[in-house]
């Protein structure tokens, strides 16, 4: 039991900041806080995707040794490096690449390399999701200085309640001699 | 007409037509950002570009109607080939919503101009223009798409722009501000659930382009993450639609943004959204899948039907028209979910054919609201009282696209909940049928108290003088209320393509 709550210590990581960053989101009041909720609800995800596409003994997905002949692998000092990195890359793992989830990164310990690497798709996806979240967050934090500058505050309840406040204004404007409805 | 565009178009045009309709506007958004001038020039631009868009997806559509049965256009992007290169595939289902998206941006960047030019601050209008085209390029990314994670990358795209653009309505009232962010921070949690249901797929199979995911998910039945994906992408997209319980960005941000912007997003927005779902439900999942599941039965049909009835009910209650329609979206897409979810041909097919009409119909409303609010200034019922003799062409149009919001017969909304009804009743579902027909005595209701304030109450000011909105407002309006009589009247061309959609998805499609 211990051991497979510990063998998934990612995925727990990854549900903890999680579930902080959507708390955070729904029960702060303050606009930036919200935000910084938001921005730690993305980076699990980003997390989640990273460490799927890790493999137990892969290395960064980079050809290298023998898997890189006919890149330039064929420097003297690169093979020599290669030789050492690979003894304990190659060992090992193609069997138990991975668990859980992580073993389906699609046969990447196969595909006739010697090496083990790291399935690199996932990192590209998560590089174009940092660069959406950045975006959100900058149009997110440029519409709290907008709301700073016309509300003159960034507590969202207060914002309700001065919000409020018109749309009765605005009802009994319309309706003249009525009982106000609240 | 179709085949004189076919015959006229460039052999390159017909070729890389997918590729095209994305990056016409993606290029022109940037560059009409920073034109000169007072935003004339830009929306000069803008109006091109759109209508560039709709030829293109014009083509499409004729290239996908040329087989019987509908053909399937595969363009891989940049020349990687499919499944590990990005993929834009096309068939009879998308070939709709492109075609529905360049349609309306089209007229609404037509009517634009002059309430632009009275809501918008003179500095800002160009770059308004500009993030208009790159949401409008984001939603007609989302619909081309055969990617499962690019949708995603499409989907946020446009998410950001309508961000910025709900937010430029400020200047009118500030309340757009706080429905802006609020806007914001659910659709990005609604974006980033997709992504995560993405990533479980990924795990699962190893592919993300969606016809190859199809072939790959067949024989994982039973597997969790496959489950757990399929529950992330749900709710996710479910956000974005505005599916019932999900729906609380959406008054406020139709209230409060610009009129151009309400216009544009209530009648392509959320059905991109919609369309999305359907891809995921019927063609990258299948059925089979799903009833495993039972997420269609136990979801979406009580999830449709709650918001038929108590945003109808919502609706009822509201002061500001802008606020009515809104919520009375929200009940429509639950017209739309209650057809998908019966899972039957017939179901998504009233489904997509009322996707396009409510389209239709709420370009229109909303389009005749922005030219009250351009003229009088208000949004309020009581400020509509009287405008029927005031502004006869405008309200006219109004009332037109209203009564087919109701269900009027001779009406698009007629035929579309004709067809519901009729998908309903043959899977015996005659309870829901029946729920139908009451949540249409509720549109009579909230759209019967709009009607009447305009045209059978005084007034409320007296001096209001006789005051149409500019023809170039006109014209679109009547463009659309007249698309709602035709289909109404004789409806075969959008019940064809509705039909082949959901043809495209149940035989043919990806798989």
């Amino acid at each position: 039991m211990v051991e497979f709550i510990l063998e998934r210590g990612n995925y727990w990581a990854i549900i903890g900041l999680m579930m902080i960053g959507l708390y955070t989101l729904f029960s702060s009041t303050n606009l930036i806080k919200r935000l910084v909720g938001l921005s730690v609800f993305q980076t699990s995800i980003i997390l989640f995707y990273i460490s799927l596409s890790r493999i137990d003994g892969g290395t960064a997905p980079i050809l290298f040794g023998a898997d890189a002949k006919g890149h330039g692998g064929d420097h003297a000092e690169d093979v020599a490096a290669a030789a050492a990195h690979g003894a304990d890359a190659a060992h090992g793992v193609a069997a138990d690449a991975g668990h859980g989830v992580a073993d389906t990164a699609h046969g990447a310990a196969s595909h006739g390399l010697e090496h083990i690497y790291s399935n690199p798709l996932p990192h590209v996806l998560m590089l174009t999701a940092i660069v959406v979240g950045v975006a959100t967050l900058a149009v997110g934090l440029a519409i709290v200085v907008r709301i700073r500058e016309a509300y003159g505050t960034i507590e969202s309840d207060e914002i309700r309640e001065m919000d409020l406040e018109v749309a009765l204004a605005e009802y009994a404007h319309d309706h003249p001699g009525e009982a106000d409805p609240a | 007409m179709i085949d004189l565009i076919l015959q006229l178009a460039p052999a390159w045009a017909e070729a890389h037509a997918p590729a095209l309709i994305i990056v016409l506007p993606l290029l022109a958004g940037p560059i009409s950002a920073f034109l000169p001038g007072s935003g004339r020039i830009a929306w000069i631009m803008t109006m091109v570009v759109t209508a560039l868009c709709t030829l293109l997806s014009i083509i499409l559509l004729a290239q996908v109607r040329s087989v019987e049965g509908g053909a399937v256009i595969s363009y891989a992007m940049g020349g990687w080939a499919p499944p590990y290169g990005i993929e834009f595939r096309i068939d009879a289902l998308n070939v709709l919503v492109l075609m529905l998206v360049s349609f309306i941006a089209f007229l609404t960047s037509i009517f634009g101009w002059p309430t632009i030019r009275a809501e918008i601050n003179e500095e800002k209008r160009a770059m308004f223009f500009g993030a208009f085209q790159v949401c409008f390029m984001g939603l007609l990314g989302v619909a081309a798409t055969g990617d499962a994670f690019n949708l995603f990358v499409f989907l946020e795209l446009s998410s950001i722009a309508t961000y910025v653009l709900v937010a430029l309505g400020s200047g009118r009232d500030r309340r757009a501000l706080p429905a802006a962010i609020n806007y914001l921070l659910m659709g990005t949690i609604g974006a980033s659930f997709y992504v995560v249901g993405v990533g479980f797929l990924y795990a699962a199979t190893g592919t993300l382009n969606m016809a190859d995911l199809a072939i790959q998910l067949q024989d994982t039945s039973g597997n969790r993450a496959v489950q757990v994906g399929f529950a992330f992408i749900l709710v996710g997209l479910g956000l974005k639609a505005a599916m019932f319980p999900l729906h609380q960005w959406l008054p406020n941000a139709y209230t409060y943004s610009p009129s151009f912007v309400t216009a544009f997003l209530a009648a392509t927005a959320t059905k991109v959204a919609i369309y999305a779902l359907v891809r995921f439900l019927f063609s990258v999942f299948s059925l089979e899948f799903i009833f495993e599941g039972a997420s269609l039965a136990l979801i979406l049909t009580p999830m449709g039907i709650a918001a038929m009835l108590a945003c109808s009910f919502q609706a009822i209650f509201q002061t500001d028209v802008r606020r009515t329609l809104a919520y009375s979206s929200v009940a429509q897409v639950g017209y739309m979910l209650l057809g998908i979810s019966l899972g039957t041909a017939a179901g998504v097919s009233a489904g997509m054919f009322h996707l396009v009409n409510h389209a239709l119909m709420k370009g229109a409303l909303f389009m005749a609201v922005a030219g009250v609010v351009l003229t009088y200034q208000g949004t309020r019922i009581h400020d509509f009282a009287g405008l029927g003799r005031s502004a006869p062409w405008t309200m006219t149009a109004f009332a037109i696209a209203a009564l087919s919001l109701i269900g009027v017969p001779l009406t698009a909304g007629f035929q579309s909940k004709f067809a519901l009804v009729s998908a309903l009743l043959a899977s015996g579902w005659w309870w829901a049928a029946l729920i139908v027909v009451f949540s249409s005595v509720l549109a009579v209701v909230y759209m019967g108290r709009i009607l009447q304030a305009v045209f059978f109450k005084p007034p409320n000011n007296p001096q209001k003088r006789q005051k149409e909105a500019p023809m170039l407002l006109l014209g679109p309006l009547w463009v659309l209320a007249l698309a709602n009589l035709w289909i109404g009247i004789n409806g075969n061309f959008v019940v064809g393509l509705a039909n082949d959609a959901a043809q495209a998805l149940f035989i043919g499609g990806v798989r």
